[in-house]
């Protein structure tokens, strides 16, 4: 069971109040009704899912229940950093960072 | 006495304290403390198992949870029976009842044994091989009969009694393992204020110091040691002692599984006693002591009954007062099995031999083995034993020799010295490294906030390994943010007289790959060392595929025993370094953990939820049979005497069209969407128009997902210009919530508009039929409910029975009706009041299936059922319900998508079938020509089909290509055994221009 | 007329009674209840009209000081509050007049509460709840969504050794029974 840090109730959540919601920063046209056929399709159906750093959408459904982004690794399953829905997405640097800092938690 | 082969003045077991137990229906008698390994090896009982493939007779191997053999049937009562528990770990209790397992029609003689005879058949990959062809025959007789054939216990028949319990815990510091190290680290840990859990799979804490008796710490002696700290650690109020706990799992984030047998030792355990507890625990930090296994040695039938590791046998003398045979000869590559020897003799067991395979021994040990008078050979090893149902001799030979020397022995200690115990680690997704000069994997590239320590750690030496656990528990609490450290004094003597040192792995001289011997690897899964030989040849190359293919390690023990061996056997046949062919990866749970358990309060009862309506006593004193619907009790139909459900269902159909029905409609999902921009909101929510709706009146609206499909539909009442009440599906509700909050958290958070859930603020009771007004009539203030003022889809505020409602006027059945909402703790005594004015009016109360009936006769979809997430408003015959003015919504892009646009597409219509007492059934495939060619070109499929009593033949919906051009068309429905034909019609079969809605 | 009619209240655990020595299960008497939804800007005028100052740090709660007609007010959400008082409370009548936009949503009775009390409280709700309801970060005064099984609840911390539980009423049976169950052998 993960343990994921809501960035709304600023401490660790187990899994079990959360709720998977999906690729981050797909953003919806304002003017979607005119968009194109080739841009629709990204829009609805194309989606990263790859092998690495991931940015994800989580609701905290049985918490606060706010939506927020989450970076996770797929291949070792760590949680990298959350953040608010709306914030940006983090640099390669920033998330560079929080490996680290995540390391450094590990080895102290 | 409990047995013959208890000596007395050894153990630490009461002789007074006997329990009587019987193991395959036969009495013995035991003492308090005992395993049943333990109680059994006393009574000179040696034969326990018969082995899985071959039937071999069997014996305890081990005094701990790596056991391998001594699998058992523990029978509390005929329905507390549990299948392959370890003798090993299972305490006994006065009326405690075994029985072994995979044997018939006993141990002593069992019939499977036949297996061993054929065995050059059963040779690895033999399933793989044999039962290819002919590919029939795998599904009516090979497997069949494979499957009667395997298996070892026998799996209760009753449903378990007991009741097993869950505890989440959050933790600063856990440890694993309750050994030397554990202990330590807890203490260390707990003076510094920190929260400790210390967990021990047995139920004494000490680990190897409950049988070294050479140990002695600060003057004490090694037992005495543990028992101080124990009590040092529990009078800390931080500090959790968890014996007969075994961590099994080892999950993300420092998750750790626990499980607790709470009961299986107690001979009446209290009645509300949980039989287990599952813990799942969060750490900070945790701490694995989990200690080291050791290994046997690979010979030519190494596997009789009496052969043990060395360190069992000391353990069940020191611990038990057992000795585990009468003249025990002793096989070892490693110093610690002469502690073993040493002290047998002492305890006056005669000890024949001691065969070592190293050359180059200790010479102290040598001397002390001198001293008591021990034939020791160096640099030699057993390269066969004898015996039936128990050892009765080994042949000694010179390494790289033949001709050799027979002992008489009843017993033969080995040991191929001590695997760390990485399990744990492993299981935390770290990889262990490679220590060629021990010749094992060490835990040091941990990758959670994790530290080995002790034994598990590679650490041997007492000193050591209790510094060493000192400081993992100091950097531990660091860590945590414990600003000043408490000093913690390190013991200053530690005094012990035997090491650990020397090893073998891999199969030992006399099995080698030209002797066609049986040396088992693995003993649980009969894997022999030839098995991983011939894997080899066959082409496997990968550790990962030699333990598929023989099954080696694969069996409920893990390997624990058994893997290094298997691994070294087949480096040795491909010719490679043992860390090139990589160990196996270690898969939680440690030892089996029982269903139970896992499931723990979820069963039963709470396996699920039960959601009742507020008004479901009502609907059981109506004689309602109820559905499941998600979670809920919905009242299905209400039979009177003599009806069946059909009976029952035409009669209310009957009656709401006649007079009226009363319904429980409180299972819709109901959401309050409140603010400023409510109804800009839900413009963007649903494909239709919002904004325009005027308050106190309603509208039907729909749900697409952005791919433009209905995902979910309902009525809603605008109650003021900021305030709407939302209704959707029963089960589309929550997910219809976490829909909304998406968009408005994350598309539109500029909005003024919230969502709360109501579903179960409010009870609902459906009134509806031509007397619904007259029924609810003489209840309802302050509000007027002619026609005029509250027409078809509106919604009002006012009282029902002196509390507050929301009256909708609204129909789910084609008839004029009401849906009134009051707070749920009133619905019951509303609804009783509605029921005694229905009643004067022979309304009747009417279920599910009846409002299925009644809606499909006015053509009203139910999502999920005439829609599957393809089907767009239009395919629907909604179009009237998708705005065209709208330049926005969810769905809008969705919907002018080519496909969704294209001629052809299929679309919902009626059907009628040309013989009208013919029921379709729903699912029902649809096509133009019955008699094209198979396979046939289906045109669309029934998606709701009833007997219509209103209309005296069956109705139907159903979606079909092109379907609205298709009216009056035939079409045909091939079944099985007949081929029906029906007609194409307008989805609506009652009231076509609906007059009666307007009442 | 309507007089003859008058409907009558029932809670959904009505005379249910659990737990043993260690802990005691008790539902919780009808209340008001209301989902309070505000912007941040808001939170202070929209606090006042209630009588208290609304909690903005997460998990916290805040109860009014007035002897009679005490109102409580729970951080669910960001922007989410669970305003509880006594079953007479007019809540949503004393944001009535008040000018900031707000949502302010009667739940009275979608939800009720369960009462745990006693020294094996806490070991109770950790026989369902995953979250850590330890005193460090669970102090008296705390309170959080989260979940008790298969079911949604808030746990309130009302006391050392007690806690007031809400769960929307169709899983009160659950809730219930779980509870009972899981006070066996704590």
């Amino acid at each position: 069971m993960l343990y994921i840090r809501c960035p709304y109730c600023e401490e660790y959540r187990p899994e079990l109040e959360f709720r998977h919601a999906g690729e981050a920063h797909i953003e919806r046209p304002s003017n979607l009704a005119e968009i194109s056929a080739d841009d629709m399709e990204k829009f609805l159906f194309i989606r990263e899912n790859k092998r690495g750093i991931i940015f994800e959408r989580w609701r905290h459904i049985h918490g606060c229940g706010r939506y927020f982004n989450c970076v996770r690794d797929t291949v070792t399953d760590q949680i990298i950093m959350t953040y608010k829905s709306g914030e940006p997405k983090p640099s390669d640097e920033e998330i560079e960072k929080a490996i680290l800092a995540l390391k450094e938690e590990q080895t102290s | 006495m409990s047995g013959l082969y208890r000596i007395s003045g050894k153990g630490r077991l009461t002789p007074a304290k006997t329990v009587a137990f019987t193991f395959d229906g036969k009495s013995y008698e035991g003492l308090e403390g005992d395993t049943l390994a333990s109680a059994l090896l006393a009574n000179g009982v040696v034969l326990t198992a018969r082995s899985f493939k071959y039937h071999r007779p069997r014996g305890t191997m081990t005094e701990g949870s790596e056991e391998p053999n001594s699998l058992i049937g523990v029978r509390r009562d005929t329905a507390r029976q549990q299948p392959n528990v370890r003798a090993t770990m299972q305490e006994i209790y006065d009326g405690f009842n075994a029985v072994s397992q995979n044997r018939w029609p006993s141990l002593a003689f069992d019939i499977g044994a036949v297996n061993s005879i054929l065995s050059p058949l059963f040779v690895a990959g033999f399933y793989y091989k044999t039962f290819m062809w002919p590919r029939v025959a795998w599904e009516k007789i090979y497997e069949p009969n494979i499957r009667a054939a395997a298996g070892l216990g026998l799996s209760p028949t009753e449903q378990d009694p007991d009741h097993y319990a869950n505890k989440f815990a959050y933790a600063d510091v856990v440890i694993i393992g309750g050994g030397p190290a554990g202990i330590s680290a807890a203490l260390t840990a707990a003076k510094q204020g920190v929260s400790v859990i210390i967990c021990d799979e047995n139920a004494e804490f000490g680990g190897a110091l409950l049988y070294e008796t050479d140990v002695q710490i600060d003057g004490k002696s090694g037992y005495d040691w543990t028992q101080d700290a124990l009590a040092q650690l529990g009078a800390m109020d931080n500090v959790t002692i968890l014996p007969r706990t075994t961590a099994f799992g080892y999950y993300a984030q420092n998750m750790i599984g626990l499980c607790e047998r709470i009961t299986d030792h107690i001979a009446v355990p209290e009645a509300d006693s949980p039989r287990e507890r599952l813990w799942q625990i969060r750490a900070k930090k945790v701490i694995i002591a989990q200690g080291a296994i050791e290994r046997h040695l690979v010979f030519a039938n190494n596997d009789r009954p009496g052969i043990m590791m060395a360190s069992a046998a000391r353990s069940y003398l020191n611990k038990y007062g057992v000795a585990v045979g009468s003249k025990i000869g002793v096989y070892t590559a490693c110093d610690s099995a002469y502690a073993a020897a040493f002290d047998l003799k002492e305890a006056g067991v005669d000890i024949p031999i001691i065969v070592d395979s190293r050359s180059d021994v200790d010479p102290a040990l040598l001397e002390r083995a001198r001293e008591l008078g021990l034939n020791v050979q160096t640099g030699h090893s057993v390269i066969d034993t004898t015996g039936k149902l128990r050892i009765s001799g080994i042949k000694v030979a010179k390494n790289g020799q033949t001709a050799n020397t027979k002992y008489d022995v009843d017993a033969l200690l080995i040991s191929g010295g001590w695997t760390p115990s990485l399990h744990l680690y492993s299981q935390s997704r770290a990889k262990p490294s490679w220590d060629g000069d021990v010749k094992r994997f060490l835990p040091e590239n941990p990758v959670q906030d994790q530290v080995s320590v002790g034994a598990c750690n590679g650490t041997n030496d007492l000193t050591e390994l209790l510094s060493e656990a000192q400081d993992a528990a100091l950097n531990a609490a660091k860590s945590i943010g414990v600003k000043k450290l408490k000093k913690v004094s390190a013991p200053k003597e530690v005094v012990t007289s035997y090491g650990h040192e020397g090893d073998h792995i891999g199969s030992s001289h006399g099995a080698g790959a030209d002797d066609q011997v049986k040396a088992f690897v693995d003993f649980q899964h009969d894997v022999v060392a030839n098995d991983i030989r011939l894997a080899v040849r066959e082409g496997m190359r990968s550790i990962e595929h030699v333990k598929r293919f023989t099954t080696t390690g694969m069996a409920t023990d893990q390997g624990k025993t058994s893997n290094l061996h298997g691994l070294a056997i087949a480096a040795d046949g491909l010719g490679k370094e043992i860390p090139q062919v990589g160990l196996t990866t270690f898969r939680s749970p440690f030892t089996p953990v029982s269903f139970g358990t896992i499931v723990n309060h979820g069963a039963g009862d709470l396996f699920d939820p039960v959601r009742r309506t507020p008004m479901h006593n009502w609907a059981v004193e109506q004689g309602a049979v109820f559905e499941d619907v998600g979670q809920w009790k919905r009242g299905w139909y209400f039979p009177q005497a003599g009806e069946d459900m059909h009976a029952s269902v035409n009669r209310e159909c009957k009656t709401v069209r006649e007079s009226a029905g009363v319904f429980d409609a409180s299972t819709l999902g109901k959401i309050e969407v409140v603010g400023p921009d409510a109804a800009k909101f839900l413009d963007i929510i649903y494909t239709n128009a919002w904004s325009t709706l005027k308050v106190g009146r309603c509208r039907y609206g729909i749900m697409t997902h952005e791919d433009g499909f209905i995902f979910d539909d309902g009525v809603v009442g605008r109650l003021a210009e900021d305030r709407f009440h939302v209704t959707t599906t029963t089960g589309g509700a929550a997910n219809v919530l976490n829909h909304m909050e998406d968009y408005l958290q994350t598309e539109f958070p500029e909005l003024d508009v919230w969502l709360t859930s109501i579903s179960e603020q409010w009870g609902v009771i459906g009134v509806q039929g031509p007397k619904a007004r007259d029924i609810i009539a003489p209840l309802v203030e302050d509000i007027d409910l002619s026609t005029e003022n509250m027409p078809h889809m509106s919604v009002r505020e006012g009282r029902i029975c002196g509390v507050p409602t929301r009256l909708f006027r609204m129909s789910f059945t084609g008839e004029m009706g009401y849906e009134i909402n009051v707070p749920a703790d009133y619905a019951e005594s509303v609804l009783e009041a509605v029921w005694a004015e229905a009643q004067k009016h022979n309304a009747c109360a009417y279920g599910t299936e009846a409002m299925h009936v009644l809606r499909a006769e006015k053509g009203y979809i139910i999502v999920g059922q005439e829609t599957d997430g393809s089907i767009t408003p239009h395919d629907a015959g909604l179009s009237w319900a998708v705005s065209k003015k709208k330049t926005d919504f969810v769905g809008i892009r969705g919907l002018m998508r080519d496909d969704l646009v294209a001629e052809g597409r299929k679309q919902l219509v009626g059907l009628k079938t040309k013989d009208p007492k013919v029921v379709l059934e729903e699912g029902a495939q649809i096509v133009a020509d019955p008699n094209q060619p198979i396979p046939m070109k289906m045109l669309g499929h029934v998606t709701s089909s009833y007997w219509s009593e209103n209309c005296g033949h069956s109705i139907a919906l159903a979606i079909v290509e092109g379907g609205r051009s298709k009216m009056g068309e035939t079409l045909y429905v091939p079944m099985i055994d007949r081929t029906i034909e029906v007609e194409v019609v307008d989805t609506v079969f009652v009231d076509k221009d609906g007059g009666r809605l307007n009442g | 007329m309507a007089n003859t009619n008058q409907a009558l209240r029932k809670s959904p655990l009505e005379g249910r009674l659990g737990g043993g020595a260690g802990v005691t299960i008790t539902p919780a008497d009808p209340m008001s209840r209301m989902s309070l939804r505000v912007k941040d800007k808001d939170v202070k005028t929209v606090g006042k009209a209630l009588g208290l100052a609304l909690p903005t740090k997460p998990k916290t709660s805040v109860v009014s000081s007035g002897k009679d007609a005490q109102v409580s007010a729970l951080w669910i959400g960001p922007d989410e509050w669970l305003v509880l008082s006594g079953v007479d409370a007019d809540l949503s009548g004393a944001l009535g007049k008040i000018k900031p936009v707000h949502s302010a949503v009667d739940i009275s009775q979608r939800n009720t509460a369960v009462l745990l009390e006693g020294p094996k409280a806490l070991d109770l709700l950790q026989a369902g709840c995953p979250q850590n309801l330890n005193d460090d970060v669970f102090p008296i005064g705390a309170c959080s969504r989260t979940i008790f099984g298969k079911a949604e609840v808030v746990i309130w911390r009302t006391d050392a050794q007690s806690y007031h539980i809400e769960c929307w009423r169709s899983f009160s049976d659950y809730v219930f029974k779980f509870m009972v169950q899981a006070a066996k052998g704590l």
